[in-house]
């Protein structure tokens, strides 16, 4: 099945539509942000704010409002969406990466190495990702890279049992053990036959990852211990304007409607595409 | 069953081992220099050079493991940068607060999500059906501060129906607890709804209703106790999601539990306080995975522990 095909028959459902919709809009306006953007992200109008010091809400000159230093909002959101995706793409990688490495090492060679990266994940799967993630970031100082690299950390392992599970599985069918006997070396039958059947696994995790990705950073820049300012990313705005929210709604509003239609949307795309790449379902609903 | 309890208790021990080891990483050998964050700014090299040895940061790397956990074991999890006491009373003071936002939260949780679950499995492919699983998936794709501060606005600000957090009574806890009740349902509804569909297929379902028994028997009888099964090893599963959440309910709505007390010290960087409430979450998570293990083969007879 071609990338096209595959799309098409994702569009099928309205639902997964719109969110592939939601996603091309953000990568989109995170590439060209310098050029939609109405203003400098990070710069603060005298004329965003009212004559008491407080932010503006959404009018003509600022579409969305000002927040609380009268910068604009609209434009901390589009440059804040480059954020979202920076690190939901890094995190995410380096999570597959090290989810696959040791699901595939453990389920291909299993024996005491199998069992003892698996007691690992065991392990991190005692700690509450978040509390983990909140005590690493807060002992490296958070930055961008850093909170890319910290959710990395925990959340290789999900990824790493489900590939193991999957590893084992397909190890266990018959052309693996034709293969063998027909001598095929241990790089073949790893390279040519066990990753490709392992992809759809991989990119339907590498989907939903995201999601649990975009939440966790926003949540740890809700709590101080994610992207810091002025560098704009939707959890931090939210962050700094939470005393606010009862009076200036829209800080919260928008960047919080951005942060769930962007996790909804890889939600949505990753479990189409497990219904549509996962054989073992085919036909259940 | 023996074997399997004893198994099961050495490996809930092997892995809180484990866990110490991880929180002594965190606490003394990733961070620059534990010995001066904990005599403070203006600390004398003498004063620094005590409490290294104090904490005995001067021995060999397997010395200091061994020191800590016998310290552990004695309840001790270290003395917090900013508020000069020890993290064990500023947990243990914080313990009740939170244990009861758990049970209520988890219990919204469960009545939520298995109740839809079952609305859905029953109207499956009917317009109910699809709206039910679209409001699963916006729970588990929303983050818990939005939701805490959305309910608050809407709920506390605007309507008045519950008061602007706070502690106390019944009505403080309602919002926070069903707040994570809502967001933590999604999961539980959707497999609820699987594990029911399923169940409904079953040949003993066909048998009672040719026996002659009532839908309305049948379904609470014999499929709800089937399809309900899965949901205890997955309140294990999930517990640790929910303790993150837990976390951020608390700190929005000024609940005073471990979650507050970890949001206060994420703002002070005070790393011995965060280790500590990621200690004991760990602690209730193993416990929380460890009867939820004991607990199936005894509501599920269908379980042999002697073939597995």
């Amino acid at each position: 099945m071609s990338a096209l095909q595959l799309i098409k028959k994702l569009c099928r459902h309205k639902s997964v539509a719109f969110s592939l919709f939601v996603i091309v809009s953000v990568v989109f306006a995170s590439l060209f942000a310098s050029w939609i953007a109405p203003y400098d992200p990070n710069k603060q109008f005298f004329e965003g704010l009212t004559m008491e010091g407080a932010p503006l809400p959404p009018n003509s000159t600022f579409l969305l409002g000002t927040d609380l230093l009268g910068r604009d909002l609209l434009s901390r959101l589009i440059y804040g969406a480059q954020t979202s995706l920076i690190i939901g793409i890094v995190a995410n990688g380096i999570a597959i990466l090290i989810g696959t490495l040791v699901g595939v090492t453990a389920g291909f060679l299993r024996g005491w190495v199998g069992n003892v990266l698996m007691r690992m994940t065991d392990l991190m799967m005692a700690f509450p990702a978040l509390l983990l993630a909140i005590a690493l970031a807060a002992i490296l100082e958070p930055s961008l890279w850093i909170v890319a690299l910290v959710i990395a950390m925990v959340n290789w392992v999900q990824v790493a049992r489900v590939i193991y599970s999957e590893t084992i599985a397909i190890s266990s069918r018959e052309f693996i053990a034709v293969e063998r006997t027909l001598g095929a070396s241990t790089r073949r039958i790893l390279f040519s036959h066990l990753l490709p059947h392992l992809l759809p696994t991989i990119m339907v995790w590498a989907t939903l990852g995201i999601s649990t990705t975009v939440l966790l950073e926003a949540t740890l820049s809700f709590l101080g211990v994610g992207v810091q300012p002025p560098t704009p990313s939707w959890g931090n705005i939210i962050f700094e304007s939470q005393t606010y929210f009862t009076s200036a709604v829209w800080l919260v509003l928008f960047p919080g409607t951005l942060i769930v239609l962007l996790s909804l949307s890889f939600n949505l795309v990753g479990d189409a595409l497990r219904d549509e790449l996962d054989p073992s379902l085919k036909g259940r609903d | 069953m023996t074997i399997y309890i004893l198994r099961r208790l050495a490996y809930a021990i092997l892995i809180l081992l484990g866990v110490s080891f991880i929180t002594y990483l965190l606490l003394y050998l990733i961070p620059a220099d534990p010995a001066r964050q904990l005599a403070g700014r203006s600390a004398t090299p003498e004063t620094i050079a005590n409490i290294r040895a104090q904490l005995g940061l001067d021995l060999p790397f397997y010395q200091q493991y061994f020191q800590y956990l016998m310290n552990l074991l004695q309840g001790d999890l270290g003395r917090s940068y900013i508020q000069r006491t020890e993290v064990s009373a500023l947990i243990g003071s914080r313990l009740s607060a939170s244990s009861q936002l758990l049970v209520w939260g988890i219990g919204f949780e469960l009545l939520i999500g298995i109740s839809l679950g079952v609305l859905a499995a029953l109207k499956r492919n009917t317009a109910l059906d699809r709206g039910l699983m679209a409001f699963s998936f916006v729970g588990v794709s929303s983050p818990h501060f939005i939701a805490s501060m959305l309910f608050l606005y809407l709920f506390a600000v605007h309507l008045e129906w519950f008061p602007l957090g706070g502690y106390g009574t019944t009505h403080h806890i309602l919002l926070p607890a069903i707040t994570l009740g809502i967001l933590g349902s999604g999961w539980y509804s959707r497999m609820v709804r699987s594990s029911m569909i399923e169940a409904l297929q079953q040949d003993f379902i066909r048998t009672a209703h040719s026996k002659g028994l009532t839908r309305v028997r049948v379904i609470f009888r014999h499929v709800l106790p089937n399809a309900i099964i899965p949901v205890i090893p997955m309140v294990g599963i999930d517990i640790g999601i929910f303790i993150g959440g837990l976390v951020v309910v608390e700190s929005v709505f000024g609940w005073p539990g471990l979650g507050q007390l970890a949001w206060q010290a994420i703002q002070r960087v005070d790393i011995p306080v965060i280790v500590g409430v990621t200690m004991v979450s760990a602690v209730v998570i193993v416990l929380a995975n460890l009867i939820a293990d004991l607990l199936v083969p005894l509501v599920d007879p269908r379980i042999n522990l002697e073939k597995s």
